[in-house]
């Protein structure tokens, strides 16, 4: 227990991962560095863009606030899980532009999509409002996500 | 840095036993803000709680609900039975946004000690109370009114860690958390209320409004007598007394002190026959 690297295993995209990681490591820079999955974007580095939006356990989470050792025995699933067919919706709707902020778009969407019980208790851009977005003006982020049938985002 | 990784509560309190000066880690939302410049952080010893499923729990009992020290913003948004506590699931709400509700704890919110913590004010309506667990001292029950003894001051021992929070199940007739920040979203607060009243009487908190959330006394003596107030003014005076807000980055002392007002009398006004 000291500075040395500590080693975890991590379930990524439903591959166990095994490596030894730096005890200052942000989930982040291990993603993005370690282990070769860039997709994931740094924004501001505080929690608040949402640019590095992961699901953790099934979560979106800020991997920008989780130390790497935090992930060890959990999954995380991340914008390379991710196939342009899963997205055809937002290619179409204008969701992304410059595209800094689209990783972590897409991924609280897809939480937002595979829970749809969600939308009983909130609307879809409360569930969005951690992910900022300096381009779109939001509306072709709402548009892009695929809601149930009957259910119209605002 | 040096880490500790917990493997059950029994280690993390014997850690902490041995290594009183150890950072308790568990949602790290406060603490891994600005990380990778943030030095001082990299001095510290860690000691990580986040896979301590034993504290990630919640229990209704018969007149309490207890949330352990690991459960979150989004467990609490997630469970219809807060429907009892609804100050609880609103006050989680309005706490950054879904990624920062699924990692941030109450139990974090409270150690924390920010002055704008907006879990605090809505436990502290509630009269919750902290567990504090300890290797040698077992367990400790202190009211979270009278937890903190300053700015970042806890009542809690060096060798102690909160193992849960305690929050009384009352009826209450009125209540509510009102947050004044920049945004709906994203936003630290500028001016904080909770108000709960129940047959305990009235609970008055602030937050933002002192070096710590706390109950405003003489606010709550003033609204329980039924002194009459015809509008915010009538108020300053007991705000005064309870309340020192600051100027910072966020807003100013003097700013606060009037939305305060304003915002306590038009919450009240319509549920208090004293308010005209």
């Amino acid at each position: 227990m000291n500075d040395r690297p500590i080693q975890i295993e991590f379930q990524l995209n439903g591959e166990l991962r095994t490596l030894e990681v730096e005890p200052r490591a942000r989930l982040l820079d291990v993603l993005r560095y370690e282990i070769d999955c860039p997709g994931t974007k740094e924004g501001c580095g505080e929690g608040e863009c949402g640019a590095c939006t992961v699901l953790l356990d099934g979560l979106p989470t800020n991997s920008c606030l989780v130390p790497a050792w935090q992930a060890r025995g959990r999954e995380v699933v991340t914008i390379e899980s991710v196939t342009p067919e899963d997205v055809s919706r937002m290619l179409d709707a204008g969701t992304t532009q410059c595209g800094a902020c689209t990783p972590g778009v897409v991924m609280t969407a897809r939480w937002a999509e595979a829970n749809p019980e969600l939308l009983a208790q909130f609307d879809l851009r409360q569930l969005m409002a951690g992910n900022l977005c300096r381009c779109t003006g939001y509306d072709g982020i709402i548009d892009g996500i695929e809601l149930p049938s009957g259910q119209e985002a605002d | 840095m040096r880490v500790h990784l917990a493997s059950s509560l029994q280690d993390a309190l014997a850690f902490k036993a041995t290594e009183p000066d150890a950072w308790p880690i568990a949602g790290g939302t406060d603490a891994m803000v600005h990380w990778p410049g943030a030095h001082e952080m990299h001095e510290r010893t860690w000691l990580d709680l986040s896979h301590l499923n034993e504290l990630r729990t919640v229990e209704f009992r018969d007149d309490f609900v207890e949330l352990g020290a690991l459960a979150t913003y989004w467990d609490v948004i997630r469970d219809a039975r807060f429907t009892a506590l609804p100050l609880l699931p609103q006050a989680a709400a309005t706490v950054g946004a879904v990624q920062i509700q699924t990692r941030g704890t109450w139990a974090g919110n409270i150690a924390n000690a920010s002055p704008a913590a907006d879990g605090v004010p809505a436990l502290m309506a509630y009269d919750a109370e902290v567990v504090l667990g300890s290797r040698d001292g077992g367990e400790r029950v202190v009211a979270l009114a009278d937890f903190y003894h300053g700015y970042k001051q806890l009542e809690a021992r060096p060798e102690e860690l909160i193992t849960a929070v305690r929050v009384p199940l009352r009826a209450h007739d009125h209540q509510d958390f009102i947050k004044v920040g920049s945004r709906a979203a994203q936003a630290i607060t500028k001016v904080g209320l909770a108000y709960a009243h129940s047959s305990e009487g009235w609970r008055i908190v602030a937050n933002s409004m002192a070096p710590t959330v706390c109950r405003c006394a003489a606010v709550e003596t003033l609204v329980a007598a039924g002194t009459a107030v015809a509008g915010p003014d009538d108020l300053a005076d007991a705000i005064a007394e309870d309340l020192t807000p600051i100027d910072d980055i966020r807003s100013t002392g003097a700013y606060r002190l009037r939305v305060f007002g304003r915002v306590l009398y038009h919450a009240l006004q319509p549920i208090c026959d004293s308010f005209s």
